[in-house]
């Protein structure tokens, strides 16, 4: 048993109460008031390895959040079963929390008006780490991070880059073997994402840190994570590696093409007619686009029987994009 | 314990960090104890005493009484509030030590930078003014210092009573605000508990209010025997054990039933 996440038919039901019409009707809502239980989390089972970071994706409101919020033992659930670092994280709350870090991108754990190593001392005495510990430890986060010179500066005047930065640092002072991660580049520029992301990948691989992340931007998870877990409407639906989920539903590749001389859709499909092709044009620029099964020896054999027969100025092959391919499983359901 | 401790540390650092509302705080305090002497000198008019208080024992009453308020008196039932309210107290969830424990922390944090940075030398500067009289008994003082701590606790209790109910209520600003009128009429604060109707005063024996303000600054004026004082030190050590069991209770049901706020 080295899981270090295991959940079973978790469920969480939300109480949503619903004001009613008009003035009699608030009077009504005085005395009693209509509400509808609302599952948030339905009936979801998965499991996470030591060391594995997985990407937790799904639509706002989903319900990733309040699954975050039962694994760190913030909610109670109504039914199922948490055992995270092997505890129930609402019954042994004190001692199952210092096991793990958490950063809220959307709120700051950092005390606003204090300097930021201010916040650090307190959260070293919070977790007790030992003098040496931290100072091994940290120095190292420090630097990676690049927070320095931040560190005698109040919270408040930081940028949100700087802050989230500090955040991060604040979620591993006690060098958490489990880190839960809620939207931590929302907001951020380039150069800061990717300098999260680098270090994410550090300490991954650094401490075997088990890392489960949830974002709106598919490429940190791109970046980080082998695995996804896709939430909709409280239910799993899907949880896998994610190049698999590109190979069941990417749609093949698109081929852009732009030629010297003037070509015609049926020049092309008299060129192409003895594979399984598609052709279309973009009428404003010339560019004629192959939609082709995702093979690579298909794909050559296209690309060398256009480039036999004309002349060819610019070639692009695109694959569809992960963001694509969700907002596919968005729209369309996993059907 | 450290971490506990560490708290106050912190707190006395935010406390330096908004110096304009400790200024402000001073000049609030100064006026207040201002107002309530020329108050009860007017009171007072001609008479020696009244309900056996002298005039020079009122007026370091009504001082005693506001600068003790600003060692016992905190905001924590309206940070509470806030914190609930915005969904902060996720984050105080997910740290290892217990909620209420570093809330009482903090209000001592702010207690103790208030009573070394405001009321010693508030009340230094009020006994030039008005004439006060300190006691020279020495175990007056020790009863003065135990009974303060735990009208420290006892208003603490009732702040953190009132902040849970944000759990259940979502917004009861009305309700910490009624709590602050109820605590400052019925702990004596405004009016020693002795000028109150007696039947009142029966009704107020069983109530924890007059443990806040009241007995303090009672031993404070030498106005208690010795054995009143001990007395009513104990029914404020009782006070602060009976309200434990509320609070836990409270705590235990909010936390089943909590609903995080904004996502």
């Amino acid at each position: 048993m080295n899981d270090a996440i295991t959940v079973r038919n978790l469920k969480k039901e939300f109480k949503a109460y619903s004001s009613r019409s008009g003035l009699k009707g608030a009077f009504r809502d005085l005395l009693t008031r209509n509400y509808k239980i609302v599952p948030a989390v339905n009936n979801i089972s998965f499991q996470v390895k030591q060391g594995e970071m997985v990407g937790y994706i799904g639509e706002n409101g989903a319900g990733k959040s309040t699954t975050i919020k039962m694994l760190t033992g913030i909610l109670t659930p109504t039914t199922g079963e948490v055992i995270v670092n092997g505890m129930n994280p609402h019954k042994d709350r004190e001692k199952f929390v210092s096991t793990i870090g958490v950063v809220f991108g959307q709120r700051s754990q950092l005390w606003w008006d204090i300097a930021v190593q201010e916040s650090f001392r307190l959260l070293k005495k919070v977790y007790k780490v030992s003098d040496e510990q931290y100072d091994s430890h940290m120095a190292h986060v420090i630097r990676t991070l690049d927070i320095e010179p931040l560190l005698d500066k109040p919270v408040r005047k930081l940028s949100l880059g700087q802050r989230m930065r500090c955040e991060l640092a604040a979620a591993l002072i006690h060098n958490p073997p489990l880190l839960f991660l809620d939207e931590p580049t929302i907001g951020l520029d380039v150069l800061v994402k990717l300098k999260i992301r680098e270090f994410l990948k550090e300490i991954n691989e650094k401490y075997n840190t088990t890392i489960l992340l949830t974002t709106h931007d598919l490429s940190d998870i791109e970046a980080l994570c082998e695995r996804v877990v896709m939430l909709d409407e409280g239910k799993i639906i899907y949880d896998g590696a994610l190049k698999s989920l590109k190979e069941k539903w990417g749609e093949g590749k698109e081929i852009e093409f732009q030629f010297l001389e003037d070509v015609t859709l049926n020049d092309l499909n008299r060129i192409t007619a003895s594979s399984e092709v598609k052709w279309e044009k973009d009428e404003k620029e010339a560019i004629f686009t192959a939609f082709a099964e995702d093979n690579d020896e298909l794909i050559s054999l296209l690309i060398a029987k256009v480039v036999a027969d004309l002349k060819v100025k610019d070639i692009n092959i695109k694959e569809t994009s992960t963001e694509e391919i969700i907002r596919n499983i968005y729209d369309r359901g996993i059907s | 314990m450290d971490k506990y401790i560490e708290m106050i540390r912190i707190r006395f650092l935010m406390m330096l960090a908004y110096r304009t509302n400790y200024y402000t705080g001073i000049l609030i305090y100064s006026i207040n104890i201002g107002a309530y002497y020329f108050l009860w000198s007017a009171i007072y008019g001609e008479k020696d005493a009244i309900e056996g208080m002298s005039v020079i024992q009122m007026s370091t009453y009504v001082a005693v009484a506001w600068m003790a308020r600003a060692f016992y008196f905190n905001n924590i039932d309206r940070e509470m509030a806030a914190e609930i309210k915005e969904g902060k107290v996720a984050v105080e969830l997910i740290r290892p030590y217990n909620y209420l424990g570093m809330k009482t922390m903090q209000g001592l944090g702010e207690g103790i930078f208030r009573l070394f940075f405001f009321s010693v030398p508030g009340m230094v500067i009020v006994s030039f003014i008005f004439p006060l009289q300190f006691s020279a008994d020495w175990t007056t003082w020790i009863f003065f210092a135990v009974s303060i701590i735990l009208s420290f606790f006892i208003n603490t209790q009732i702040n953190l009573l009132t902040g849970i109910t944000t759990f259940f209520l979502f917004n009861n600003t009305g309700l910490i605000r009624a709590k602050r009128v109820v605590i400052d009429l019925f702990s004596g604060l405004l009016i020693p508990i002795s000028f109150f109707p007696l039947w009142a005063q029966d009704v107020l024996k069983f109530l924890p209010f007059q443990g806040i303000s009241y007995v303090p600054s009672m031993i404070f004026t030498n106005s208690f025997s010795n054995n009143e004082a001990i007395q009513a030190i104990i029914m404020q050590g009782i006070w602060v054990l009976i309200l434990i069991i509320p609070i836990q209770v409270l705590w235990i049901i909010a936390k089943k039933q909590l609903i995080i706020q904004g996502g």
